[in-house]
């Protein structure tokens, strides 16, 4: 009986994760909030795809695009280790190049190219976080995850609606940034908007939700804007297609499928 | 004229095919906006509409998947006399890639052809690229049969394992760095086991590289002694029979938490003529083995590599045939890393050691200039990124200490949207003597620029 009472309790905390579940407000210290709010932006479900529009406007006028899927797997329960593939299908140039990333939380993570003209499997040098994704605004670490442990964590305030979180870098010289904030909702734990101060303390890059979306019971951020103070531009990320607990098999992150595209997987059932 | 004006016909009706074709076409929509009150040219135009997407629609419910591919025009000039080839101008292309693919009961098609007119040979010409079709019929088990572009192996620009061919003329000349590869003519298995994946690749019939001949680039001869042209342009017997003169490619690979050990093992001919019948005079390409083993990881905070292969030359074992190109042992260590935000730097060094060389010095026929026992090689490279990631400028240097000399690529890439890309570069070639690796094409150093629209 007792054992029976355990169970139900742990798939309640299990589904308390979900978008179901009622602010705790008094009971969350800033790092269980930072932790949700990161599992919820990376890390929901065992894996997951979805299709990635990126609309690119520059300061000086003009846009581009940029077209992918994206294929995700956790490696653990911990929020830590992952793999990512990413297949191109905008624009042109980048058609059909396929990219995988095997990232580790505690070692620089491993990167490949794919470059089907040449057939060429390309391993690139991990590079600093905060270089820019594909010549977008979004940066690598915008994409794939900031490291918890980069940053000193501040609750700031808390209203009805959001938990503002402060967060200061460890290692100041590493960043590009002097701190930055985040509005996480309180239902979904979605960080909803986030602002960046540069190293005078001037505000110059900041990212808003633009529109959520529950996909098989996860609140998921569908479309989402960085804006570069600074230049003048933004991007503008549309997801499409989006779907978790897809059963991907871990061998889809291997050479194998970067010579040759796992159609099955990147379409969808 | 006829060929010439039949060749651009050819091409606008395939570039117009191929905008009709392919699903959401921005040329389209991007001048649709324009065309709005514009000339009745226009709107005869937009008449014609209907029936023009009712027209594409039936082809394109007929086609199973969509046309991409660009148009480009590029144009290069050399930067110094050339004593055996007349023309300055090195290259002079407009080039159409059309590529198709599809999948039909699980197994993937693909096409991919190019259509160019040459003015500086006055020529149209088509090079099929890829004709292949790619299908599991097992498990463990990867098929690709047909015209395919192959490549393994650690280095950047440096090939000791890779043995499928080069077009150096492509890379010397400043064609797009996918030219370097040529397509082959195979099949290829690859079985994915327990504890190694492995590799197999069949060649029926030799596939060289596209090698220089003295028609495009000028070249060091030994048999005349001098440099070669569009006079004396090489004369190459080729294996050509087909499943005896054939080629075999082993990789034995695996991936351990991000390290890529792999062994490697070819069967077939030198690439490039390794050799030269004294009788004719007409250059050959003597039988090859090459066994080789290779290591990539991440090391430091970049990616490091080594890779080494003993080519067995089995026409000449023991390194007596001074008309034969003895064995050799060649190794590499690669580094490459970021150096600052969106700069990346990469360093190889690269040997070659040839094999018997008392017995090559001894039996080299008097007058022949005699190549080192071995030839070191350094190279450089440096990547920047800047303006989001449209301007890219790179630089890869060849140099080699002991032959004395360089070869340097410089090229700057513009992205001007997401279909309109320029390029400007270079291939310069400096050499103390006239005999060595890079130093024999110095006179072929060139300057290139480039357009490209993507569709």
């Amino acid at each position: 009986m007792f054992c029976a009472a355990m169970i139900w309790f742990a798939a309640a905390m299990g589904a308390a994760q979900d978008v179901s579940a009622k602010p705790e407000e008094k009971t969350l210290s800033v790092d269980e909030i930072v932790k949700k709010a990161n599992h919820v932006s990376y890390y929901q479900g065992k894996d997951g795809r979805a299709n990635v529009d990126m609309t690119i406007t520059f300061g000086q006028g003009g846009t581009q695009s940029r077209g992918m899927t994206i294929l995700r797997l956790n490696e653990d329960e911990k929020d830590e280790a992952q793999k990512y593939y990413v297949y191109f299908d905008k624009p042109a140039d980048h058609r059909n190049m396929a990219f995988m990333v095997w990232k580790h939380v505690t070692k620089d993570d491993d990167r490949w190219l794919y470059l089907p003209a040449l057939d060429l499997v390309k391993r690139i040098a991990a590079s600093d976080k905060r270089t820019s994704f594909v010549g977008s605004d979004y940066l690598y670490e915008d994409v794939s995850g900031r490291s918890l442990a980069e940053d000193t964590h501040t609750l700031e305030s808390t209203d009805d609606k959001y938990y503002v979180v402060k967060n200061d870098p460890k290692d100041p010289k590493s960043v590009e940034f002097s701190s930055y904030k985040v509005w996480i909702d309180k239902a979904t734990f979605l960080p909803m908007k986030a602002e960046y101060l540069d190293k005078n303390g001037k505000l110059y890059r900041t990212m808003e939700v633009l529109e959520t979306g529950t996909f098989d019971g996860f609140a998921t951020a569908v479309k989402s804007k960085i804006s570069n103070l600074a230049t003048g531009g933004n991007t503008v990320m549309t997801f499409s297609n989006v779907k978790y607990n897809i059963g991907l098999p871990g061998d889809i992150f291997t050479e194998r499928y970067l010579r040759r595209a796992p159609q099955k997987w990147l379409k969808g059932n | 004229m006829m060929r010439k004006l039949a060749f651009g016909f050819l091409m606008l009706a395939s570039v117009w095919l191929a905008f009709y074709l392919s699903d959401g076409v921005a040329l389209g929509e991007e001048t649709s906006d324009v065309a709005e009150g514009t000339t009745s040219v226009m709107s005869v135009n937009r008449a014609l509409n209907p029936l023009r997407s009712a027209l594409a629609k039936k082809i394109r419910e007929n086609l199973p998947s969509e046309i991409h591919g660009f148009v480009e025009a590029r144009g290069g000039v050399r930067l110094k006399d050339n004593k055996t080839i007349s023309r300055t101008a090195t290259i002079g292309e407009s080039r159409l890639q059309l590529e198709t693919s599809w999948s039909l009961l699980g197994a993937q098609a693909k096409l991919k052809s190019d259509f160019y007119y040459d003015a500086v040979q006055e020529m149209a010409k088509g090079d099929l690229r890829e004709a292949n079709i790619a299908f599991s019929p097992l498990e463990f088990l990867d098929l690709k049969i047909g015209r395919q572009t192959l490549t393994w192996g650690t280095g950047d620009m440096l090939f000791i394992n890779d043995l499928f061919p080069k077009d150096w003329n492509s890379f010397f000349l400043g064609r797009d760095d996918e030219y370097l590869k040529a397509p082959s003519d195979a099949i290829k298995a690859s079985f994915f086991l327990n504890y190694f994946d492995l590799d197999a690749v069949y060649t029926p019939q030799f596939d060289p590289d596209r090698y220089i001949t003295g028609r495009r680039i000028s070249y060091w001869s030994d048999a005349l002694g001098r440099s070669a042209g569009e006079d004396d342009h090489l004369d190459a017997a080729l294996p050509d029979r087909w499943f005896r003169d054939d080629e075999i490619a082993l990789r034995l690979y695996k991936n351990i938490s991000g390290w890529e050990p792999a062994l490697y093992y070819y069967n077939g001919y030198w690439k490039s003529p390794g050799g030269m019948n004294p009788y004719t005079g007409s250059a050959t390409f003597p039988r090859l083995s090459v066994y080789g083993a290779s290591l990539r990881g991440n090391v430091l905070k970049g990616i490091g590599n080594i890779e080494a292969g003993y080519y067995e030359s089995k026409d000449d074992r023991r390194g007596k045939d001074p008309m034969i190109r003895n064995s050799e042992i060649r190794l590499l260590v690669g580094y490459e890393q970021e150096i600052a935000k969106d700069l990346t730097g990469a360093i190889q060094y690269y040997v070659e050691y040839m094999a018997d060389y008392d017995d090559y010095r001894r039996t080299l026929p008097e007058g022949i200039h005699a190549k080192d026992e071995d030839r070191h090689v350094v190279t450089l490279r440096l990547t920047k990124l800047m303006m989001n990631q449209n301007l890219r400028l790179s630089l890869f240097a060849y140099y080699s200490p002991t032959d004395a000399d360089v070869y340097i690529r410089p090229k700057v890439r513009y992205k001007f949207s997401d279909r309109w890309e320029g390029e400007i570069g270079g291939n310069i070639f400096i050499g103390k003597e006239e005999h060595t690796f890079f130093g024999q094409f110095e006179e072929n150093s060139n300057i290139y620029a480039s357009v490209r629209f993507n569709f």
